[in-house]
């Protein structure tokens, strides 16, 4: 079929460059991955159909010349077709392929966590001051046993009989969360691990392989098994804290991967240990896993493979069922289970999953802890809660839901300067994030930018610690899981129900 | 009204208190004269909604056989619960607990007593071979929880607890405990802030042979009790005190926990102070606290707690309650403020404020041991800050 050279897909955005300040120094051309701007001769010209409001342009003009405007021009107002499908069906009808998204999802659902609130001390117990007072967030993940086995050594002391399984031991409750060297660039997952190291947490590498320059900061990194095992080798499994099987992923749960051939270069082919120039496909299943008892044998493989030195953790997408699906993690041996919530992010998604399928995450978080709770097996792994934590209440509420530690994606992006304008999957990233090309990966700082992530934690651990210290308690472990210490604000009997919290007032 | 349950709608009690303790380690008994003297003076810490003692030694002649004291609403709830006892237990004597009517005590439930032990061919073991200890741990919560109106309050053996709604010197007298001697006792008085308060709310709490008195609130309530719950505890009354009851009993009896371990569970050392230890060491306390980190108690309390074999008093880890002990000769007293100590011992050998976390561990000894105290229990350097 002929394309039509018109489309019926208007611009979102104007660039809009004011003239008169612009100094013509080009460079906002120079910063716009997407090709929006040029040079007409005399003066800046913008082709406003290519951008994405990511910013980089506005951000680096040293003359404050640039605007970028919501494009006024109405589209007939109607409640029920919105300009979301609209548009859509017009780039459909153009391409007729499936609709492609980065970043988690953009649509207004409910989020539960803007409905918590959280308690504080008056009077019958004192509130403690984080300044004054030792306040401890230091987490371990990893199974631990039901309870102490002792023995009593020659003086009659006790010592411990059996060693401890192991553990990831987390200074504060936060990690990164997965993403590949290939979804997101080198230098994006060097700043994380600078910041990892600093920060006494982890990182997660995704399914992308174990670059090089990664190797010395292993003890800051988990490395992942995904249905594709790029990389995937006995001293890969070795070289990190903890190895992840991933399962799922809150944006795309039932959904694999795929990283086209031209996004394989070199570097990346070596990494992922593929030909350069292949598409990388992560099967939607891992061909080997069909059902519980062959996540069982896996895990159990990777357990012989690091000589049962390291926990092995499940990450899998909360689905309707996830209470019963974790429960069969635990069991089936899992040390760490990691649940992304639906409003996760990606590098890449059919828009019609990412948009409509999964559970949010604080309602899975508090079905999968009761349920573990009731079976008497929660002490059997710790819990990671992720999909969009967005602030340092998000995470102190996700731990008060029954998490152990939260993974930060989206949020660790926007640190490096992310715009969340998602549109991961085109590779075309101004900020040097989610692209290959190198002369937009190469403005981004690792150094620079892990300094703004071990800000960001810092300052989050610090607000986790005013909150705990207002609830008068001194140690994370008190908080966790702690629902008691949570009520809801204009939810359902429900919704609190499946939260498994009481509305504010009771 | 008479409550013996709490049936407000609130998730747990909020209470501050008063509380005394004292022991003879060479196990002579005393009658409850001095610990309602002590408590006495710290009158103005309740506000007369509760108060209550713990007493052990008090049923020599009974000593094997588990001694229930059970409140009643009325008739119909006795006679529901007596059905289960019969068909559960070998009832060897019951009889009213003895009372005097006070008129600062004026309004009270049926109080009864039993001393009985488990029957060896009792239904339950036709599905599973529950110890003794543990079925009667299951028929406490089974009652407190399943039947209106009763609550057993006192389940030990050799020991009993003694409590209600008043001040509690006028509980004292309302149960006569001038005339109740034992080698270990304990007290309380009650300021409860947001619910009226109820003859089971009263302190101590007790379970088999433990029994807790606790000033403070447990700020980890919420956790605690869903912790507890993984391990089948049932918490009826929901107060903060019934946990520390039982996550006691999980980790002593069920989990084997030497006391003193225990108690670095319920106040745990900071992570500061564990990486400052020996490897060895290290590595013990780091696994206690990985494993029993839902059992840590957070927030702020005093609590005397007491076993046959001893008296245990323990602060919060930064020590948000007041705690004092003393000791003269063969006693050692515990107690919120110093007053009460000096009212009944007027010269203490020493006293002094135990430290934040760090439990003072009274320990009876055999009649013929020669030290008076085992001084080992006050550490280094609390003595430099006595002497």
């Amino acid at each position: 079929m002929t394309k039509s050279s018109f489309t019926n897909v208007q611009s979102e955005y104007l660039a809009v460059i004011d003239h008169a300040k612009c100094i013509r120094c080009k460079r906002c051309i120079q910063n716009c991955g997407w090709g929006t701007y040029s040079f007409g001769g005399d003066k800046i010209i913008a082709d406003h159909s290519k951008c994405v409001a990511c910013g980089r342009c506005y951000t680096y003009c040293p003359e404050g010349a640039i605007s970028i405007l919501k494009n006024p021009t109405v589209m007939r107002e109607n409640g029920n077709w919105q300009d979301y499908h609209i548009k859509n069906i017009w780039r459909q009808s153009e391409t007729g392929g499936i609709a492609i998204s980065g970043m988690g999802t953009p649509l207004k659902y409910k989020k539960y966590f803007d409905h918590i609130l959280l308690d504080a001390c008056q009077v019958t117990n004192p509130p403690i001051d984080p300044l004054r007072e030792p306040m401890e967030l230091k987490t371990f993940l990893g199974k631990k046993p039901s309870k102490i086995e002792l023995d009593f050594n020659e003086d009659g002391q006790p010592v411990l009989k059996n060693k401890m399984p192991p553990q990831i031991e987390l200074a504060t409750p936060f990690m990164f969360a997965p993403m590949s060297y290939g979804s997101i660039s080198l230098n994006a997952q060097k700043a994380m691990a600078l910041a990892a190291r600093a920060l006494g947490i982890v990182m997660n590498i995704g399914e992308g392989g174990l670059h090089d320059e990664l190797v010395p900061f292993g003890k800051n990194i988990i490395v992942q098994v995904a249905s594709g095992r790029f990389g995937v080798n006995r001293d890969y499994l070795n070289s990190g804290a903890a190895v992840e099987i991933k399962i799922g992923q809150g944006a795309k749960p039932g959904i694999g991967g795929h990283l086209p051939g031209e996004k394989i270069g070199a570097d990346i082919s070596r990494t992922r240990m593929i030909p350069a120039g292949t598409d990388a496909i992560s099967p939607a299943p891992h061909h080997d896993i069909y059902s519980i008892e062959d996540l069982r044998q896996l895990i159990y493989a990777i357990k012989e493979a690091v000589n049962y030195e390291k926990p092995v953790s499940v990450k899998v997408a909360a689905v309707h069922n996830i209470a019963a699906i974790v429960s069969g993690v635990v069991r089936a041996g899992a040390d760490i289970v990691y649940i992304d919530g639906f409003s996760g992010g990606t590098g890449a998604a059919p828009t019609i999953v990412r948009d409509n399928v999964g559970i949010p995450i604080e309602i899975a978080l508090a079905q999968v802890d009761q349920r573990l709770r009731e079976e008497g097996i929660r002490n059997e792994a710790s819990l990671i809660a992720a999909g969009s934590i967005r602030s340092s209440a998000d995470a102190v509420k996700a731990i008060a839901l029954g998490a152990d530690a939260v993974a930060i994606g989206t949020a660790a992006l926007i640190t490096m300067g992310c715009h969340v304008c998602g549109k991961c999957h085109t590779g075309n990233c101004s900020w040097g994030i989610t692209t290959q090309r190198p002369e937009l990966t190469r403005r981004l700082d690792p150094e620079e930018y892990g300094e703004k992530l071990y800000n960001l934690i810092n300052a989050w651990s610090h607000e986790m610690k005013e909150v705990l210290g207002a609830m008068g308690v001194n140690s994370i472990e008190s908080l966790r899981g702690s629902k008691e210490r949570l009520r809801g604000i204009e939810l359902t009997d429900s919704e609190l129900k499946a939260l498994g919290i009481k509305h504010a007032g009771m | 009204m008479l409550r013996l349950k709490n049936n407000f709608s609130i998730e747990h009690d909020i209470a501050g208190c008063g509380l005394c303790g004292i022991i003879n380690i060479k196990k002579i008994r005393t009658n409850g004269e001095d610990i309602k003297k002590a408590i006495a003076l710290e009158h103005d810490r309740g506000n007369g909604l509760g108060g209550g003692f713990a007493v052990y030694g008090c049923y020599p002649e009974y000593s094997e056989l588990y001694a229930f004291h059970v409140m009643y609403d009325d008739i119909a709830a006795k006679e529901a619960a007596e059905e289960y006892f019969k068909n559960n237990f070998i009832i060897e004597k019951q009889e009213s607990i003895p009372i005097f009517k006070t008129s600062k005590i004026n309004d009270h439930p049926i109080l009864h007593r039993y001393f009985m032990k488990p029957k060896s061919d009792r239904e339950d073991r036709l599905f599973n071979e529950l110890k003794d200890d543990d079925f009667v741990v299951k028929s406490v919560m089974l009652i407190n929880s399943d039947y209106d109106g009763a609550y057993v309050f006192s389940s030990g053996k050799n020991m009993g607890a003694f409590k209600g709604v008043g001040y509690p010197e006028d509980i004292a007298d309302f149960y006569m405990l001038d005339n109740v001697e034992g080698y270990m006792w304990t007290a309380h008085n009650r300021f409860p802030t947001n619910t009226p308060g109820w003859w089971g709310g009263a302190h101590p709490f007790t379970l088999l042979d433990w029994s807790i008195v606790h000033n403070g609130e447990i700020s980890s309530y919420g956790i605690n009790k869903r912790y507890l719950e993984m391990f089948k505890y049932n918490l009826a009354l929901k107060t903060d005190t019934e946990v520390i009851a039982y996550i006691l009993d999980l980790l002593i009896r069920k989990h084997g926990l030497p006391v003193e371990m225990a108690m670095n569970v319920l106040a745990a050392p900071f992570y500061q102070t564990i990486d400052k230890m020996e490897p060895e060491q290290k590595e013990l306390y780091t696994a206690l606290r990985q494993i029993y980190g839902s059992a840590l108690l957070n927030g702020p309390f005093a609590i005397i707690f007491g076993y046959p074999d001893g008296m245990v008093a323990l602060n919060d880890r930064i020590k948000l309650r007041p705690l004092v002990a003393g000791t003269k000769g063969d006693f050692t007293y515990i107690a919120s403020e110093e007053s009460s100590i000096r009212e009944i011992c007027s010269s203490p050998d020493v006293v002094w404020s135990p430290k934040a976390g760090e439990p003072i561990i009274i320990k009876t000894v055999k009649t013929d041991a020669k030290t008076a105290i085992n001084t080992e229990n006050i550490s280094q350097k609390q003595r430099l800050i006595i002497s």
